[in-house]
């Protein structure tokens, strides 16, 4: 990988050897993105709600506590949801990252300049918001120390119980222990 | 039952059909039901900055397992209109109790064009619109809608009427 931060590698980094991680991307670039690096059933690629990535991500990291949660998404979608990251740092799930992959533009409309190309900065307004840990990285050294941030987050045990239902549990043994 | 009670119990109908998520953009008319909310160890309370919001975190929600109930006020219905697309063309289950403004006893005329065009946009978008008129009918009403929206994959808004909320909170927030 070169110095240069380019968002395939990135984001092919950041959900290789993905675990049980839970992913929601933002429509446009960054769904493609999370496509490119391997569709999986456990990805929400979003082709609309703009705004509404993040969110999507606190309402699967406060239902699934137990499970990690990763938004990838854009700097135009995260600015149409910019009060999103005030709801997320007064909920402070444990178990929730946003990443924003932030070219400055508008790629899906004709490359027009987001507002972080004049200077807003969303790791700070997500650290004013009460994030626990925000930055930006601009190198391809930082994605590592990223992808760790990521993935080795604590993870509480999942309780896990059979189903309870007997009758189902009866006939699921003998459909799969025929005769007799 | 005394009419007042109608937050209670439909705080008791959310509790018993397993919602545990409430997100919320504060309404005078919701105060009660956002209380009981955030007292109950079982539901997640979460406020939000905007109605908007509350539709990613439902989805999020669901995706999840989780039931959720998004509390508003009608104007705020007006914020949904783009991302209720996503709930059409998804189908995901999604349940609004929506608080009215700009009907009997509004004392704000800037509230009266998307009070009257609240139960227009939601059923443009998709959304099936459940008005209740008086106390004695809302827990019956959302204990049905709960099961259309997560049982049945729905997109429902319940609609309280100004008239149960009262003139007393308004007033009371002309004296803040």
């Amino acid at each position: 990988m070169s110095a240069t931060l380019h968002r395939r590698e990135v984001v092919k980094a950041l959900l290789e050897n993905r675990g049980g991680l839970l992913v929601v991307a933002g429509l446009g670039s960054t769904a493609w993105d999370c496509t490119a690096a391997g569709d999986s059933d456990l990805t929400f690629p979003l082709w609309g709600a703009m705004g509404q990535a993040a969110m999507t991500g606190l309402g699967l990291a406060l239902a699934r506590p137990e499970r990690r949660v990763l938004v990838v998404t854009g700097d135009g979608e995260m600015l149409m949801g910019l009060g999103s990251l005030a709801t997320i740092g007064v909920q402070k799930p444990a178990n929730l990252t946003v990443v924003v992959i932030d070219n400055e533009r508008y790629g899906e409309t004709g490359m027009q300049a987001t507002h972080t190309a004049h200077g807003v900065d969303l790791a700070a307004v997500a650290k004013a918001c009460g994030f626990g840990e925000s930055r930006t990285i601009v190198n391809s050294s930082q994605v590592g120390s990223l992808r760790s941030l990521i993935h080795e987050r604590p993870e509480r045990l999942p309780l896990v119980l059979p189903p309870h239902d007997g009758v189902h549990l009866k006939d699921r043994f003998r459909r799969a222990l025929p005769g007799g | 039952m005394p009419p007042s009670n109608w937050p209670d119990e439909i705080h008791r109908v959310l509790a018993a059909q397993r919602v545990r998520i409430v997100g919320y953009v504060p309404d005078a008319g919701h105060k009660r039901l956002i209380e009981l909310c955030h007292a109950d160890a079982g539901i997640r309370a979460v406020p939000l900055t905007t109605e908007e919001e509350g539709i990613g975190l439902a989805a999020g929600a669901w995706l999840g397992g989780e039931k959720t109930a998004l509390l508003m006020q009608s104007s705020g219905v007006g914020n949904l209109i783009n991302v209720l697309g996503t709930v059409k063309t998804c189908r995901f289950p999604l349940l609004m109790i929506v608080t009215m403004r700009g009907e009997q006893g509004e004392f704000n005329p800037w509230q009266l064009p998307m009070g009257r065009a609240t139960a227009a946009v939601l059923g443009a978008m998709g959304v099936s619109v459940e008005a209740v008129s008086s106390a004695s009918e809302a827990a019956s009403t959302i204990e049905t809608a709960v099961r259309k929206a997560f049982d049945a994959q729905e997109s429902i808004a319940v609609l309280i009427s100004q008239r149960m909320i009262g003139i007393k909170s308004f007033e009371e927030q002309a004296n803040q």
